[in-house]
């Protein structure tokens, strides 16, 4: 009993990993159908803001839950102002470019901080379920999941800011006849997505250490689940997180974590030639 | 790319180029030298592969990486377990060849394209290299090999005679031998592309929709593009694997896909010749960059790549041509004889 329990709550912890490290990606390509490559060092550029501020005394929660937003969402719309907004209507240029930039940062923060990891304490310790001791940091992670995606269905919904994005989501041009400024909103947008990465970045940062190339382990894990989503951001990343979270969870449990990624890549191949707009595609209006 | 193969004095220069590099060069240059040229070289194959499908076929893929690794891993596993170098070099074809159709059958019939296609093939080599790195322990071995996990396969065999595997290659002969490669690999890719095959290719990278309207199957032409890519990627990771008589996972790492992006877009889209010259020109930098210790070269890599793309997005290659040609009309107008409007045309 209580080691069904224990797999459960890991399977949830699974789909919230997934869900975290996608949520910032999926924002982004949901608007503007641009994958961000250099995603997963925003991902290490909000875990080394946490590193930096809790090394100069700040509070944990605080670098966390505020710092490492703020200052990945800054970086975010800089990059938006100086890279992406050249680049729009041109997809595969917008790749390219924010894969050079990936190196870019790889290799600038190598030069800074040197090449190693880089330990943060994870807060809180553990509990036991019967005999099994789990970390209650998870629940921290899963309540982080469910409060992103809440969060960002709130703001769609009910605000005027929300409004004017699922207008140009849905068709920028009318939008921008109707007098939205659309580049504004792409802009916001960006740095939006950028801010909830880092978010996730910093929630990351204790489990995993920080380190210049972490990004590489989460990027397939994100790409993956925001692609096999399709546009659609909360539908398509809950649902493709449940599913692919599952697999590779389940995977990991039979055979160990190596053949747990490949699982999950294997589902989404199949998954994507039988959908090949994703989950949600089947409300895309747009072809991309 | 009108005119056919044969009648191109282009390709009659850059043939007879590559044949005086494979038979002066080591004559001429030391043994030292030789041994440094090679990998351009091998690599130069390597570009020559992503060239070839992303200008020629519209297929941008971010994980060519997979088929170089797949090729070199096949070659270490299979050399080392026969003893022999001939079949391991064939198979190194097959194999990546066998996975890119079975890979590109998921993705072009699932109708990937752009951005989906781009991340998948760069999840495809990720996945490569998270595999290949978990297989340090003993318990992974294939036959007589090791795949050594993150620590590599070291004392790879060295290319010999086929039928006389005592009869190994020095290093100038192994020089001409991949040089041989890379000009068959060049003439085959440039017949290929004037054949009929090659211009549905083109003409599908150019629309999709009117190719498939015309009643050409898109789908299953990008397979054999996507395949046929894979197999040259997989023979000069094969290449590389026998040139440096190791292969670690660094083969398939994003930088090497990445390496391969950088060179085919500063070269130029859409030319054979601009991958080779980006390749040498970017591996030459890359290597005089590692000398000095302040630059980290990854980071050079990623700048070099953005600024392409910002402000060289055709290419070297692309560009001087335009540049000439804009050159030799003015010079025309200028001297009276009035050009008529087809020069203009590329």
């Amino acid at each position: 009993m209580d080691y069904t329990l224990v797999i459960a709550l890991e399977m949830v912890r699974a789909v919230a990993w997934l869900v975290l490290l996608a949520s910032g990606l999926a924002i982004i390509f949901g608007m503007m159908r641009i994958i961000n490559f250099a995603h997963g060092e925003f991902l290490m550029l909000g875990g080394y803001t946490v590193v930096i501020s809790t090394g100069n005394g700040v509070n944990e929660w605080f670098a966390m839950l505020v710092l490492a937003p703020l200052v990945v969402g800054i970086f975010g719309v800089l990059v938006e102002r100086l890279v992406i907004q050249r680049l729009y209507g041109r997809i595969l240029d917008s790749l390219l470019a924010t894969w050079g930039l990936s190196m870019l940062m790889i290799g600038g923060v190598t030069m800074i901080f040197g090449n190693s990891v880089t330990g943060v304490a994870t807060p809180l310790g553990g509990m036991s379920i019967g005999d099994y001791q789990v970390p209650r940091y998870n629940f921290v992670l899963i309540f982080a999941a469910i409060f992103l995606l809440l969060a960002i269905w709130a703001v769609l919904k009910f605000t005027k800011a929300g409004l004017i994005a699922r207008a140009t989501m849905q068709n920028p041009d009318m939008s921008e006849a109707l007098g939205i400024p659309t580049r504004w909103v792409y802009m916001a947008t960006f740095g939006i997505g950028s801010a909830v990465t880092g978010f996730a970045g910093a929630l990351l940062a204790p489990m995993t250490g920080v380190v210049p190339t972490m990004g590489v382990n989460f990027i397939a894990q994100s790409f993956i689940t925001v692609i096999t989503g399709g546009a659609s951001v909360i539908t398509g990343t809950l649902s493709a997180a449940g599913l692919l979270g599952s697999i590779s969870q389940g995977m990991t449990f039979l055979t160990g974590p190596v053949y747990g990624d490949a699982a999950l890549l294997l589902a989404a191949l199949v998954l994507l030639r039988l959908l090949p707009q994703g989950i949600t595609g089947r409300i895309f209006k747009k072809s991309l | 790319m009108e005119k056919p193969v044969t009648r191109d004095p282009g390709f009659y220069v850059m043939v007879a180029i590559g044949l005086a590099v494979m038979f002066i060069a080591p004559v001429m240059l030391d043994l030292f030298t030789i041994m440094q040229i090679t990998q351009y070289v091998v690599l130069s194959v390597f570009a020559l592969s992503l060239g070839y499908i992303w200008g020629f076929g519209g297929i941008l893929s971010f994980g060519q990486a997979a088929f170089f690794g797949l090729g070199a891993y096949t070659f270490a596993v299979a050399s080392i377990n026969m003893g022999s170098t001939t079949i391991p070099m064939v198979l190194a074809f097959i194999i990546p060849t066998i996975f890119g159709a079975a890979l590109g059958y998921f993705m072009f019939y699932g109708r990937l394209s752009d951005v989906y296609l781009g991340v998948v093939t760069l999840v495809v080599a990720l996945i490569f290299w998270k595999l290949i790195n978990h297989t340090a322990g003993p318990e992974y071995a294939i036959g007589e090999a090791r795949l050594g996990g993150f620590n590599g396969i070291p004392s790879i065999p060295t290319l010999h005679i086929p039928g006389d595997p005592g009869a190994w290659l020095d290093p100038g002969q192994m020089f001409q031998v991949f040089m041989g490669f890379l000009i068959v690999v060049y003439v085959a890719l440039r017949f290929l592309i004037a054949s009929d095959f090659g211009r549905v290719s083109v003409g599908i990278r150019e629309n999709e929709t009117r190719a498939s309207l015309l009643g050409y199957d898109v789908r299953k032409q990008k397979v054999i593009v996507f395949a046929i890519g894979g197999g040259i990627a997989g023979v000069a990771g094969a290449m590389w694997a026998t040139y440096q008589a190791f292969i670690d996972p660094n083969s398939v790492s994003m930088e090497m896909s990445a390496k391969a992006l950088v060179w085919v877009m500063a070269g130029g889209v859409g030319t054979l010749v601009g991958p080779i010259i980006g390749c040498i020109l970017l591996q030459w930098l890359t290597l005089q960059l590692g000398t000095v210790d302040v630059v980290n070269s990854i980071a050079v890599l990623g700048a070099i790549m953005m600024v392409l793309v910002l402000a060289l997005p055709k290419g070297i290659v692309p560009t001087t041509q335009s540049l000439l040609l804009g050159g030799y009309i003015l010079w025309k107008r200028n001297h009276g004889s009035a050009m008529p409007g087809k020069a203009v045309k590329e």
